[in-house]
């Protein structure tokens, strides 16, 4: 479902040298496989998940998904091929301020196909225990709820993908594994991969599989 | 949720700033429109306002001062020309080709109100516009017998609170300040309203208005010796009309002898020629201010040529009213509308540049908003469109409201306008030309939402999230 093979990608630096962030030889996930990524600040966690959603391209690789080798894709292409088959879920939730939860959820779906289906995002807010907060603005929400409103609309597209970028690093202990469980049983529960990056021991405790970027990532290997 | 939808949740979330920027650029609407539909319907207005002659023939001098003073009450008369003028184009040599003269003596005024000497042809023979007649809302027109009975107009009417019945007294002068009283005349009629000048005068016979020119102060008119007064006589001749109408089914002017029909005796010219009134002056003495000539169309080629040959001639001129309109409009009023429409459509334009100041300032702290819907799959072309419906929501809300304080604006206007210049115009009277504005305003929050929509597009997702 999800392969990277090759991958490397850097960035270039105001004086002009490159910065090496990702050297990932192979990495795979099956469908409905959830993965945790862990590692330290900086080691290009971040970077892995944008190049995978297709937001910067790597250098060199493939990305794969779902037959997809989504870096040869153009940008527009890319954007569509994140809006259909990708959910993303951020570390500081990034809602539309301007908009209600039952539209935050809807809008993602407005880009990946012109249409939004209020009756799936009305669901996905009732499973993730909102339907009372549907018409609230994420000013009017808990910091745990509009998480919750982030994993309903990453959810939205029925993607093939998961990303989570330390989705629990905002909120409280109570609503971490809130959470969590929901990401895992959204993800059972329509197939998807899950890659979940965290810094946290517990959550990455949780799961069977946990990948240290440090040791897949030979740019981290060759410097440590 | 269409993009439209997007646009619209973004600019109510910034309600206050959008709010502001749609009423920059409703005033400049507004008064876009307010020019427009002011102008249109005072083009139209004067334009029409000569309607049923084709001429008006007076004293010579400035042709623009004779039909501003003739037919829109405006300026001082130029001057007179002698009644038998009036009786060439009526039963002397231009006889053929008029169809119907139509005298009209200047000089008093009522309250400031202009106070017009005519016959009562004014009413039963020319129309106010196109197809309409003139009608009365109270009372009726007066007869050619009863030389101090008047016919108001609408505004004045409603202005000065005269009805059926009132009398006036006239003072001398084209404004209310100046000149002493004449003879008090009945109010016979009013006017319908017309929506032209004709709403803001008063009409009297024109006999009456001769007479107390000539005997001067109405305490000072004596009749002659073994002769009723003006007054009297007025009522005689009236009593006399009537008794020939109702024998013949129309006003005799051969036996009320103050008032005459002379197309028996004037060719193809049907027009009623007021008759010498005896009362010691002499015919010749009589002059009148201006004549509104309906020239005879089935001698085309002659009544043509009457103009021309009119002003070859000392004794008068005669114009052409819609010519000396349109020359008035294109060369003045033309051009000061011009300057008006060009600074409303230049505040329209620096409220643009408002909008487009507003939308870029908000675009740094949108950064971060647009990058979050580009991660969940929004192409660029789509948040740069999102930007640039926000830039034409506002200028279309903005234009909306801007037509609707437009329209309110004439409507407040209207009273006065109609007061001071007789032009009837209405809240809901639009003009063709405001159909432009619609995609004027789209083309224009296209072009100033563009800087703004070209920073959405560039917006880069990887760096704007981490911000």
């Amino acid at each position: 479902m999800l392969e990277l093979r090759q991958v490397t990608k850097s960035f270039t630096l105001p004086d002009g040298s490159p910065l090496h962030v990702l050297d990932i030889e192979h990495f795979e996930a099956k469908a409905g496989e959830q993965v945790v990524i862990v590692g330290q600040s900086g080691c290009g966690k971040t970077t892995l998940l944008h190049v995978i959603a297709g937001i910067c391209r790597p250098d060199t690789g493939r990305v794969l998904i779902d037959g997809w080798d989504v870096p040869v894709l153009s940008e527009a292409d890319r954007d569509q091929f994140r809006a259909a088959k990708i959910g993303y879920v951020f570390q500081t939730f990034n809602l539309l301020p301007a908009f209600s939860a039952l539209e935050n959820v809807m809008i993602g779906m407005t880009f990946a196909d012109g249409r939004a289906d209020r009756d799936r995002a009305r669901m996905l807010l009732e499973r993730v225990g909102l339907n009372h907060r549907l018409t609230h603005k994420p000013a009017q929400l808990s910091v745990g709820e509009q998480q919750r409103v982030a994993v309903a609309r990453a959810l939205a597209n029925r993607p093939k993908v998961l990303l989570a970028d330390e989705p629990t690093a905002n909120i409280d202990t109570g609503n971490q594994q809130q959470v969590i469980d929901m990401l895992r049983g959204a993800c059972e529960d329509e197939n998807v991969v899950l890659l979940l990056v965290t810094h946290s021991p517990e959550v990455a405790g949780q799961f069977e599989r946990v990948e240290r970027l440090e040791e897949i990532n030979r740019v981290l290997v060759k410097r440590s | 949720m269409s993009l439209w939808k997007i646009a619209l949740r973004s600019l109510q979330y910034r309600r206050l700033a959008s709010g502001l920027t749609a009423l920059s650029i409703s005033l400049g609407v507004a008064l876009v429109v307010g020019v427009m539909v002011i102008h249109a319907v005072v083009d139209q207005s004067f334009k029409r306002s000569a309607q049923g002659y084709d001429l008006i023939v007076g004293a010579k001098g400035s042709r623009l001062e004779l039909v501003l003073s003739t037919v829109y009450h405006l300026g001082k008369p130029i001057g007179k020309v002698p009644y038998d003028y009036f009786l060439e184009l009526t039963e002397g040599r231009f006889a053929p080709e008029v169809d119907l003269a139509v005298p009209c003596c200047l000089g008093d005024n009522y309250q400031g109100y202009r106070v017009v000497g005519t016959t009562p042809d004014m009413f039963n023979e020319l129309e106010y516009r196109d197809g309409e007649k003139y009608r009365f809302q109270a009372g009726e027109n007066f007869g050619w017998g009863e030389y101090y009975d008047a016919v108001i107009g609408a505004t004045v009417a409603r202005k000065t609170g005269l009805k059926v019945g009132d009398t006036f007294q006239p003072g001398h002068g084209e404004t209310a300040e100046q000149g002493e009283k004449h003879s008090p005349f009945t109010v016979a009629g009013i006017l319908a309203p017309t929506g032209t000048p004709n709403d803001r005068a008063l009409f009297v016979n024109i006999e009456g208005f001769w007479e107390i020119h000539a005997h001067g102060h109405y305490d000072e008119e004596q009749p002659a010796e073994g002769e009723p007064s003006s007054q009297q006589h007025a009522a005689e001749e009236h009593a006399a009309e009537e008794h020939a109408a109702d024998a013949a089914g129309r006003p005799d002017p051969a036996e009320s002898g103050g008032a005459g029909d002379s197309h028996a005796g004037a060719g193809d010219a049907h027009s009623h020629a007021p008759q010498a009134h005896d009362h010691g002056e002499p015919q010749l003495e009589r002059h009148v201010t201006a004549i509104l000539v309906r020239t005879n169309t089935k001698r085309m080629t002659r009544a043509m040529a009457l103009p021309k040959i009119i002003n070859q001639e000392a004794d008068a001129q005669a114009v052409m009213p819609a010519e000396e309109i349109t020359r008035l409009f294109e060369g003045i009023v033309g051009n000061i509308q011009k300057v008006l429409l060009v600074f409303a459509v230049l505040i329209v334009i620096v409220a643009g540049i408002g909008m487009m100041v507003s939308i870029y300032n908000s675009m740094s702290e949108r950064r971060h908003e647009i990058a979050v819907m580009r991660a969940l799959g929004a192409r660029r072309m789509t948040v740069m469109s999102i930007i640039l419906l926000e830039s034409i929501l506002l200028s279309l809300g903005g234009g909306a409201l801007g037509l609707l304080l437009g329209h309110g604006l004439v409507g407040l206007l209207a009273p006065s306008i109609m007061e001071n210049t007789g032009v009837v115009v209405h809240a809901l009277q639009f003009q063709p030309i405001e159909l432009v504005l619609i995609p004027g305003l789209i083309a224009m929050a296209s072009v100033v939402g563009y800087l703004p929509a070209l920073i959405a597009y560039r917006t880069e997702v990887a760096d704007s999230l981490s911000e």
